[in-house]
Formats: structure tokens, sequence, C-alpha cells
């Protein structure tokens, strides 16, 4: 009885939290657009009995799915976050693992306070951290001011609402989830192989690549997913940093629903959007999986 | 043989400098007289004082801290529950489905999180407000409390709790007596992720919040849309300043708890 009740409690708050709303974007997202409170057609009338649930269901249809491929806005969005998410995942691999490498290199007393620096910015507020970059980046910010007053340009850059503004950001912001993972992948490694590797002739440079980058793999996979995964539905990042031309899925949602009001079309985005997702945690899952049972 | 090289400490410096550099000149400015945000006149504390003034942001301020009080107390009770089940509770019809919800919501995008909860409800004729931000938010944050307590749940040893048991204990004795001083640290990080995470959200809050409550981050939201303010930069002071203290006090805490109770394990399994 009490196990029941035990079960029956996170069950039923995430069965009617969770789930069922994902039921009703599913089906909003097969309805029509309609201009009432709320503005979409048809409505569920449980009053008609049998015959109002046939003329629900008979209602539904995949229009709001074609017109995202007929529309070159939607297509473009979808391609250009995978795009913007794939080059900030690089971007920020190759910013993180060098100092993964260094935290996994320090001495052992450093390591927790290294690790401490790393985490507190997650604990710090998302958008604030996004903010920071603002001031820095406009015309008549910090990084021009500094830039002109060392003379090295005359005229101020724009990188404000650029593509290059949000992979700043991204970089910025989740940059501890591709450095944790790879440190933890660098630090169980075993350093009497770089020994080895050095005695039989490899140079220090020949040994990060043969030894420890291999050996650091599952930490980089981990890492790239992390980051990949929720950089494609971000909405914060590109509506702070980037220009109007920076199209990504996150905020063409939010547009849909906050400024046209069109649910059914917002709703066919975010049905979209999440079989997108599915590619990358299903092969995350199966990364996962592999690594726990290589370990166990 | 790990050899800390040159490089290590180049990369190691430019990586936090530039994790930490955007932070100290948001704290910097903050402190600056002039309206323009970046241009420096001088040192003042004038827009403290206007924050402090500005009844709009106290009263998002309170919104924001009521619910992340709220939603984080009662994700922490159900995020637990659900590490239980997760772990204790053996198969069960439906496990499966129990176990993906309590995962999917860590790598749903927030705006889709945000729409569906809005949509469920206005189905169900709910009035947007406090009350529906603190049902989200309870929601996504009790996924990340059951992920933290879960992994300590693993991590310890079984045979205590059988111990109780056998010495004649009930089972909710035994988990209120063995099992919960033992997972007590990560109940508590647990609680401290689901309360910044609702202190954060901008995102899920703007789709689930109705016109009656706003919080902070909505509220810094729509100033911060029209560019760099230096109320804002005072404000954002002072919240890097709340968490820098909190974490560190909180991590110093859940430490000496940790290394007491691992102690207290040990010896209890040696005696």
């Amino acid at each position: 009885m009490r196990r029941v009740v035990l079960i029956a409690v996170p069950y039923l708050w995430l069965l009617a939290l969770f789930l069922v709303p994902f039921i009703i974007v599913l089906k909003i997202s097969l309805s029509d657009y309609a201009l009432s409170i709320p503005p979409y057609t048809p409505k569920l009338d449980f009053a008609a009995g049998w015959e109002g649930i046939k003329a629900f269901f008979s209602a539904l249809d995949f229009e709001n799915f074609t017109f995202l491929t007929t529309d070159d806005l939607y297509w473009k969005a979808y391609l250009s976050s995978v795009q913007i998410a794939a080059i900030a995942t690089l971007c920020t691999l190759l910013v993180g693992y060098p100092i993964a490498y260094g935290m996994a290199n320090a001495p052992d007393h450093w390591r927790p306070t290294l690790m401490m620096l790393v985490i507190l910015p997650f604990w710090t507020s998302f958008l604030i951290r996004v903010y920071s970059w603002m001031g820095i980046l406009s015309t008549e910010g910090y990084l021009n001011q500094l830039l002109i007053g060392m003379g090295l340009i005359s005229e101020p850059l724009t990188i404000l609402n650029t593509n290059t503004a949000v992979y700043i950001g991204i970089v910025y912001t989740y940059l501890p989830f591709m450095i944790l993972p790879i440190y933890a992948t660098l630090e169980r490694m075993d350093a009497s192989l770089l020994e080895a590797a050095e005695d039989l002739g490899c140079s220090r440079i020949q040994a990060f690549w043969l030894v420890t980058l291999p050996l650091s793999r599952n930490g980089i996979i981990a890492g790239c997913f992390l980051v990949f995964i929720p950089t494609i539905g971000e909405f914060v990042i590109p509506a702070l940093l980037g220009g109007s031309d920076t199209l990504m899925i996150g905020k063409v949602l939010w547009e849909e629903f906050f400024n046209n009001r069109d649910w059914p079309v917002a709703s066919a985005v975010a049905v979209i959007l999440l079989l997108i997702l599915i590619i990358p945690i299903i092969l995350f899952q199966r990364n996962e999986q592999k690594q726990r049972e290589a370990e166990g | 043989m790990r050899r800390f090289t040159w490089f290590n400490a180049t990369s190691l410096t430019l990586g936090f400098a530039f994790l930490y550099l955007p932070m100290v000149i948001l704290i910097v400015y903050s402190f600056n007289a002039s309206e323009l945000v970046t241009v420096w006149a001088g040192f003042s504390t004038k827009w403290y004082g206007e924050l402090l003034q500005n009844e709009a942001f106290l009263d998002a301020a309170w919104v924001t801290l009521q619910v992340a009080v709220i939603s984080s107390t009662i994700a922490t009770v159900l995020g637990t529950m659900a590490a239980y089940v997760l772990v204790r509770a053996g198969r069960f019809a439906g496990r499966t489905l129990f176990s993906g919800m309590i995962y999917a919501p860590l790598v749903m995008p927030e705006v889709i999180t945000g729409l569906s909860l809005l949509l469920l409800f206005i189905g169900i004729g709910l009035d947007r407000g406090v009350l529906t931000i603190i049902l989200a938010h309870t929601t996504f944050s009790m996924c990340y409390v059951s992920v933290v307590v879960s992994s300590r749940l693993v991590s310890f040893d079984r045979s205590l709790e059988e111990a109780a048991l056998d010495l004649g204990c009930t089972a909710m004795e035994a988990f209120r007596l063995v099992t919960l001083p033992i997972i007590a640290p990560a109940v508590i990080s647990g609680w401290l992720l689901a309360f910044t995470l609702s202190l954060d959200d901008l995102v899920i809050a703007s789709f689930t919040a109705g016109p009656s409550a706003t919080t902070l981050p909505i509220k810094i939201w729509s100033s911060i849309r029209l560019g760099v303010s230096p109320e804002i930069n005072a404000l954002s002071t002072l919240l890097i300043a709340i968490v820098a203290v909190g974490v560190i006090t909180a991590s110093l805490i859940t430490k000496r708890a940790a290394l007491r109770q691992e102690a207290e394990e040990r010896a209890a399994i040696r005696a």
C-alpha cells in the first residue's frame, strides 16, 4: 500500500504536468488556426457525445506541418539552428579542452578550487551571464574601446547582433558542460601510459595525440552532446545577442506564439523540433550506456 | 607522471579570465556614476539606491522568491520520492515510462516545456499567475532533484537499511532514521539546485506567468531587450553576490556533513 502511494504521487504528477501537456501540443499542432479564444479549432466537445469526438478527430489534419514545408522560414530556421549549434559546439570544444587538460595536470591540492571555479558560473543567472556580453560587444562597448585604445582598429567592429555574438554567448554559457566531462575522463586516465609512450620514443606532443586525446574520447563525446542538444532549442542567446537575421528555431517558436499568436503553427514547430532532437538524444544515451558497461 | 606545463598554466589563466572577466566588468560598471553604461564617470552607488526605490523590481523579486522557495521544496519531496522509486522500488508496471518522464525534462528545450504547460493551463481553465509558475517549476526541477538524489542512493550501503529493519524498525522509521540522514547532503544540494533553477528561469516563467505575476527574470528581460542599463548592472551584481556567498557556504557545509557522515558510516560498518 505504502509502495503504491510512493510510486503514484510522483508518477501522477509527471503524467499530469509533463505527458498530458505534450499530448495537448500534439493535438493543437493538428488543429487549425481560428480567430477565437483560445485561437484554434476544433475544440473537443464532450457534451455532443460520440458524434462530437468523431467530428473532432475528423477535423484534425497535417495542414500545419505541410505549411512548415512550404514556407522557407521554417526549414531554414531548423537548418540554421543545427548549423549554429554544431559550429558553437566545436568552438566550445576548442576552448574547453585546453582548460580541462590544464585542470587535470594541475597539482592535486588545486583541483577542488579549480572545480569550484568551473561550477560557480553554473549557479549564476544564465540571463545575467548572457547580458554581461551585451556591454562588451556593442559598438560603443568595452571590447571596441579597448581595441581602438590600443590602436588596433580605427572603426568600431559590429559584433553584437551578429552570429559571432551568438557563438561567443553559447561558448561562454555552455563551457562548464564541456569542461566537466572531459576533465572527468582526463583525471581518471592512467598517467603511466604517457610515461610508457615517452619511453618508447614518442615526443610529448605525439604522446598527447596518440594517448591522451584518444583516451579522452568519451569525455569529448559527452561534452559535445551536452552542449549541442540544449543549444538547438536555445532562445535567450539568439534573442539577446543575435541579429534580426539570426535564425534559430527556439526564437521562431517564441515569435510564432507571442507575436503572431498562431498556436497551431507554434505547436507544429515544437513537435518537429522534438523529432529533430530525438536523434542526438538517443545517440547520447547509447554513448553513456556503452561507457557504463565498459566501466562496470 | 603529470606535468603542469606552461601551456597548461596559460590555458587555465585565459580560460578563467574568459569565464570571469565579463562578470567582473559588470560588477565594476554597476558602481559607475554615468548614465551611459560604457563610459566611466567616477564611483557611485546611486544605481543601488534607485534599485531599492523601484517598486516593480522589488515586487518581482518577492514573487520570484516565493515561487523559488515553494517550488523547490515541493520538487525536493517529489524528486526524492521519485529517486527512491527509481532505485529501490524494483519492477512495476510503467517503470520505463516513469524513468523516461524523469529524464526527458532534462533535455527538453525550455520553449517546448513552457508552451506545453501553458496550453495545459489554458485547456483546464487555470488562471495564470503565481500558482501556475510554481507548478511549472516544480515539474522540471523535481527531475533534477531526483537525478541528484538517486546518484547518492545508488552509492550507499544498503545493508545499513536492512540492519535497521532487522532491529525492528518499520520501513518508515528506517527511512527517517537511517536513509534520510545519509542522503541528506544530496537532498540539500537537490533543493539548492531546484531553487536556483527556479530563480533563474525566464522562458518557462514567461509562458506560464499571467499578467498578475511577474518574476525577476521576466522583469530583467523586458528592460535589457532595449539595451544595457546601469540599474540592471546593479541588480546583477547583487544577484551574483548572493549566489556566490550561498554556493560557497553551502558547499562548505555539505562537504563537512558528507565527511562526517562517511566517517560515521565507516564506523558503523566496522562496529
